[in-house]
């Protein structure tokens, strides 16, 4: 079944007609200003729209129809957590209690905050295994980034600063982790993945000296693997000295039912706007706690949120601390979103999270292995890698293709091309929060569309056309974006 | 993929044209066709010393950005400014236009280690 195309809408300027006007201003109150006079002749020379009320609305209404969205459809991006956010957040969120305060407001007056941070500390150690939490970094690779900012205070701490200039990172990693490593100052090494989908632990050996800060591992990899030697990993990292640090982008294979903190890790980053529910993207902000063991506590940014004496001081008394990474708190009403998350779980309910997400992503990975075989063929957690290479030796049909032709079939694309150590890789992430009925209907449309791959391959290479715009040109978009709307050419007008 | 007959390569998929002392190295056919379009070449500047498979230049495509290891030790002597503004010279042509740069070689006798054209076109292949 294919959707019916969308008519291409016009833009809000053009719909503009001289004189009419959309809003209705009070009588003011005071001296009227001519404007021209104290401006000169700005106004026509913006060129703004005129539209009535009724235009606008059904402009930006019709708009938003052509956008997608996890309220609008399926949405299996790989690596992203794409889960369904409940509609509870935003009530929590929106209470006035939260929504009135201020961050310079004195730390006593806002009790309810505070217990807000501290309750989101207190459940993300119980989930993730770690001693302490800072809730301070404002999205993912900022809590790489800050991870390693305390990892380097560490051996400063210890007298390796110097020494230690070496920051390991599998091939399959995110491509942040290496981005984090070096914005540090830290020199970055590839450790391989063998041919079972897990760290090559000899070559890791062979990396592993006195030169080494850290290891960055994802744990599941982002192979959608869980690490099955992840705890002789930790073991050997320590006694070299190193620290290792989890990328918790894929925590929501782990929530509820194992915690990093038991395998071994010294940190890790957590994405709430990905396993805890908060809002992603353009919907943002993102949203990056971190969770460390006992040790690098000392060196956790200021202030620090912490239970005293039945009370929750912010802690700015630290010797030791690397300073801010950002202004106040974070991003706290995504805290308060989280916590809603968490507690409407509850600890029985969490693990309901990982359980039908890992479910999830085998049964898709299980209906498409004759289309789409997995990259590595053993169970998945809550994702699964596959690999369109057949299609692309065939007659030249890439991922991209078949991903292009599910737009079509009005499904958002999985992840293409990532992580980079497989061919024409699909990195499907159904998440938690999808009905068998949805992923069914998604692996129906895959299935036809590789049957298509076959038969008429020009199909899929010219897809998507029943959209508002058909396939773009990814290079140019890159090289020469230009999404400025230029009025068409008027008649000069004689200066008076 | 087109693997000429008169270069010799390298398992990371960059080519090499020795003539003299001084090589002309980019990537092959084949990395540029599983890069996609290339969007951006980040060069070196003339006159950096680079030690065999070390990284010298990254490129950027649609898909990923990738590092280039040099095949060879040396100085690098010169590079191909065109592709600051031209980068899809290297998709249209690997072998020619889209040279990444030139490298005075520290030791020729390295170039005995290089895969040749039949070499290459097997580990393709394999």
């Amino acid at each position: 079944m294919i959707v019916k195309t969308v008519p291409t809408p016009s833009l809000i300027f053009e719909k503009s007609s001289p004189g009419r006007i959309g809003c209705n201003l009070p009588v003011a109150d005071t001296p009227e200003v001519d404007l021209e006079t104290v401006l000169g002749p700005i106004r026509q020379s913006l060129d703004l729209p005129e539209v009535a009320e009724l235009d606008l609305l059904r402009h930006f209404t019709n708009l938003s129809h052509i956008n997608y969205g996890i309220e609008t459809g399926f949405y299996p991006l790989g690596s992203c957590t794409m889960k369904y956010n409940p509609k509870i957040n935003e009530r929590t969120a929106g209470l006035t209690g939260f929504t009135h305060i201020h961050p310079m407001q004195p730390a006593a007056t806002v009790p309810g905050a505070l217990e807000v941070l501290a309750q989101v500390q207190d459940i993300l150690c119980e989930v993730t295994g770690f001693d302490a939490i800072s809730l301070q970094p404002l999205a993912g690779a900022h809590g790489e980034l800050t991870c390693l900012m305390l990892i380097k205070a560490f051996h400063e701490s210890r007298g390796e600063g110097e020494s230690r200039r070496v920051v390991l990172v599998p091939d399959s990693a995110h491509g942040t982790n290496p981005a984090s490593a070096a914005l540090v100052g830290y020199t970055v090494k590839s450790v391989p993945t063998n041919a079972e989908g897990n760290t090559d632990i000899d070559a890791l050996k062979g990396l592993l000296n006195r030169d080494v800060a850290a290891i960055m591992l994802t744990n599941p990899s982002t192979l959608g693997l869980f690490e099955p030697n992840i705890e002789e990993i930790c073991r050997l990292v320590h006694e070299r000295g190193a620290q290792i640090f989890c990328d918790g982008a894929n925590m929501n294979a782990m929530v509820g039912t194992t915690r990093p903190g038991d395998h071994g890790f010294d940190c890790m980053h957590l994405n709430l706007h990905k396993t805890f529910s908060t809002p992603h993207g353009g919907g943002g902000p993102g949203c990056g706690a971190i969770g460390v063991k006992r040790h690098l506590e000392p060196f956790l940014p200021v202030p620090v949120v912490r239970r005293s004496d039945g009370g929750i001081v912010l802690d700015e008394q630290r010797p030791l601390s690397i300073g801010k990474v950002a202004a106040f708190f974070g991003q706290f009403l995504m805290e308060v979103r989280a916590l809603t998350y968490l507690m409407a779980f509850g600890r029985e309910g969490l693990p309901e999270i990982s359980r039908h997400a890992v479910l999830n992503a085998n049964y898709v990975k299980a209906r498409l292995r004759e289309v789409l075989p997995a990259a590595h063929d053993r169970p998945c957690m809550h994702e699964c890698v596959l690999t369109a290479e057949r299609y692309k030796k065939q007659n030249g049909v890439r991922a991209l293709d078949i991903s292009k032709r599910l737009i079509d079939y009005g499904f958002h694309p999985p992840t293409n091309y990532f992580p980079l150590i497989v061919p024409e890789a699909f990195m499907i992430e159904p998440t938690e929060t999808e009905s068998k009925d949805t992923l069914d209907a998604f692996c129906d449309a895959l299935i036809a569309i590789c049957a298509e791959a076959s038969d008429d391959p020009e199909l899929l290479k010219n897809a998507p056309t029943t959209q508002i715009v058909g396939r773009l040109d990814e290079a140019a978009a890159v090289k020469n974006l230009d999404v400025r709307w230029r009025p068409p050419a008027k008649p000069e007008v004689e200066a008076v | 993929m087109k693997v000429p007959s008169d270069l010799l390569y390298s398992k990371s998929h960059e080519w090499v044209r020795i003539e003299g002392d001084t090589a002309t190295v980019g990537i092959t056919d084949y990395a540029q066709s599983e890069l996609g379009d290339i969007v951006l070449v980040d060069l070196p500047e003339a006159g950096r010393v680079v030690g065999l498979d070390e990284s010298f230049a990254t490129i950027e495509s649609v898909k990923s950005v990738s590092d280039i290891y040099a095949p060879l030790a040396g100085e690098i002597t010169a590079t191909n400014e065109t592709l600051g503004t031209q980068s899809e010279l290297v998709n249209a042509d690997p072998y020619g236009s889209g040279w990444l740069v030139k490298i005075r070689l520290a030791d020729p006798s390295q170039a005995g280690s290089l895969l040749t054209p039949d070499a290459y076109t097997a580990v393709l292949e394999s």
